[in-house]
């Protein structure tokens, strides 16, 4: 177990750095970080000549990846090239905000995804499963920045029409609230529901299945000889096992959850990662593009690691060599 | 299939026998036989994937809803009220109304709004059609070398798609489209057809992996067949059921992450109009609720219907998979 962990971890610093040289180079070769600078006309030539050597600029693209990277390590993700900010501060300070965000969003998602589909599979084809069926039909039909839209067309035009302010549609704080108070909780109270819209009809879904999956098992029909009551064979035995693949299924459902909190925290102007790299994206900030898809492929490399170690805790049958 | 000449009778017994080895493929079995009254008629796969495909409520249902989408695209613009970029200066950003000629409203310059969702239903489902076109060709082309001859190009393929999968998607995609993209409607769906094939090749190179050691390849191969015959006469055909239902599912991706990307400014740009792109204009007006909502619906009609065929024929085509959506 110990050394299928390690050897996963290892193999993949290699598919980080491909993956990052890659990135760097494309994104390198296509955005000049200069081109702003060139366009003011209050900057001379010899400042720009000045700026290109001080970082680098005139060196090929793979020197300047070499560059980077030890920056990357011993300056935190180095400095924004349009900025001259330093990233990390950024980088700490949106991606907290993310994970509130985020880890609120899943943990609704999943405590409500795994009760329906539960109850979707012990009472399959009745109205409830037929109504939760549509529920997430919907919900993967649906795209993540319109349901954000339409929450905060809802809920500008309940303020609008009858001046109470039930939630926030943008931001995370209303200047002068301290920082965790009711106030910030109007504020990501729309993100977090568009977020948990979105991924409860997945978990939902998989729940039921695998609940039907192990429903129809000879343990559990064995079970239900003994005499064990419903809802002892229903909670421990079905259930527990039926569990095992919603760890997977969430934990690799990560990257898909990134994308999604990209754009719902674009629709708010929520100070996410999501809507940093788009602002960033947006004035082609080369090292600050590059910081965000490094740091969450971090995470998703980890997700996927952790889904990996939970599998192999919660099902013994899995052997790993 | 079989080259069979008028002359039947003269033919060597040898090849009749073959024949009857490989039922299905001989006229004599396909065709009815008249049995002690009893019409019996032979059915091949096919024709019980059509037979379960047609019986499915939703995947049905989903066909004429997309039928119609279809046939609104194609004819936009002579089922389109008003042209596409025609102003009403008389009218501008009002509500939709059943009285006027305008029945989703007008936007901000007064162009009539359910105009607008026909042309942008044509330019998304153009989109998805292509991304899932070139995608399920190059998923299949990749998926079948890395399969079937394994070993460096296998490793290769499998490790590129490692790559793509450690980084956001969405991301990635904004990424490229930003820089490469210009705002161009075939560009961008190229891109998105780029990052979108690794699933197919997942798929395709499963099958194959598990094909190509079968005993039926080793007599293709010893009796004299190719590489390139043995892939497509042989093996290719069974991969058919997964790469349709992949295939139907990707044009509903495509669509999604079309509109994803056009609604954060970095897909495809006026003046030409997808139903991203109208969402992302009527963001500039929040309260004029009719600018997000209607795009929105299309899109979710469109996708919804997709789905439904997508699952439909993934009963028809391939039972042994799960009913459950990734």
């Amino acid at each position: 177990m110990l050394i299928y962990i390690t050897r996963r971890f290892l193999y993949s610093i290699p598919v980080l750095a491909l993956s990052s040289f890659l990135s760097f180079v494309f994104v390198s070769y296509a955005g000049d970080p200069r081109a702003n600078l060139r366009a003011n006309p209050k900057v001379s030539q010899l400042t720009l000549n000045h700026l290109a050597h001080q970082y680098h600029l005139d060196t090929s693209v793979p020197v300047r990846y070499w560059y980077w990277i030890q920056d990357v390590f011993t300056h935190k993700l180095g400095v924004s090239l349009i900025t001259l900010q330093p990233i990390w501060p950024d980088i700490t300070r949106t991606l907290g905000h993310t994970a509130q965000v985020v880890l609120l969003a899943e943990c609704i998602a999943l405590v409500l995804g795994i009760a329906v589909g539960i109850y979707s599979a012990v009472r399959q084809y009745s109205i409830f499963d037929y109504t939760f069926t549509s529920v997430s039909f919907l919900g993967f039909a649906m795209p993540t920045f319109w349901l954000a839209l339409l929450l905060q067309i809802l809920f500008v035009d309940i303020y609008l029409k009858w001046h109470v302010r039930i939630f926030y549609t943008s931001g995370l704080n209303t200047q002068g609230n301290a920082t965790w108070s009711l106030d910030r909780w109007q504020h990501i109270a729309l993100p977090v529901a568009t977020l948990t819209i979105i991924s409860f009809g997945l978990y939902s879904r998989y729940m039921r299945a695998s609940m039907l999956d192990v429903i129809n098992t000879d343990y559990v029909r064995t079970a239900r000889a003994k005499g064990l009551s419903e809802r002892h064979v229903i909670m421990r035995h079905v259930f527990r096992n039926a569990l095992i693949p919603i760890v997977t299924v969430s934990a690799l459902n990560f990257g898909a959850v990134l994308s999604g909190a990209l754009v719902t925290e674009t629709v708010f102007s929520l100070d996410g990662i999501g809507f940093y790299f788009v602002n960033k994206l947006g004035q082609l900030d080369v090292y600050a593009i590059m910081a965000y898809l490094m740091v969450t492929a971090v995470i998703i490399i980890a997700a996927n690691l952790v889904a990996d170690i939970l599998y192999g805790y919660l099902d013994p049958r899995i052997r790993y060599d | 299939m079989t080259d069979q000449t008028p002359l039947e009778l003269e033919k060597p017994l040898v090849t009749q026998v073959s024949d009857i080895a490989r039922p299905g493929v001989t006229t004599g079995l396909v065709d009815t036989t008249v049995e002690a009254g009893l019409e019996l008629k032979a059915r091949s796969q096919w024709s019980y994937a059509r037979q379960r495909f047609l019986r499915h409520r939703l995947a049905m249902a989903g066909l004429t809803g997309l039928l119609f989408f279809f046939v609104v695209g194609i004819f936009a613009n002579a089922i389109a009220p008003y042209p596409i970029d025609a102003i009403d200066l008389n009218h501008i950003m009002i509500a939709p109304t059943s009285s006027g000629h305008h029945w989703l409203g007008t936007d901000e310059i007064g162009r009539d709004f359910l105009s607008r969702i026909i042309f942008g239903i044509r330019t998304s489902e153009e989109v998805g059609l292509f991304v899932a076109f070139l995608g399920t060709i190059i998923g299949l082309a990749l998926g079948a070398i890395a399969g079937y001859f394994g070993g460096l190009i296998d490793n290769l393929l499998m490790r590129l798609t490692d790559l793509v999968l450690t980084l956001p998607l969405l991301a990635v995609l904004l990424t490229v489209a930003a820089l490469k993209g210009e705002g161009s409607q075939w560009r961008v769906s190229i891109i998105i057809a780029l990052f979108l094939w690794t699933g197919i090749a997942r798929i395709v190179r499963g099958i194959f992996l598990s094909l190509r050691e079968k005993e039926y390849v080793e007599a293709a191969r010893a009796s004299g067949a190719g590489n390139t015959r043995i892939m497509f006469r042989h093996i290719l055909p069974n991969t058919l059921g997964p790469v349709v239902v992949a295939g139907t599912l990707a044009v509903a991706t495509g669509i999604l992450i079309e509109t994803a990307l056009s609604f954060l400014g970095f897909g495809i740009k006026p003046p030409t109009t997808s139903l991203g792109v109208l969402i992302a204009d009527g963001q500039n007006n929040p309260q004029k609720w009719w600018l997000t909502v209607f795009p929105g619906l299309a899109i979710v009609a469109i996708v919804l219907c997709i789905n439904f065929i997508g699952d439909g024929l993934r009963d028809a085509l391939d039972p042994q998979q799960r009913r459950v959506r990734a």
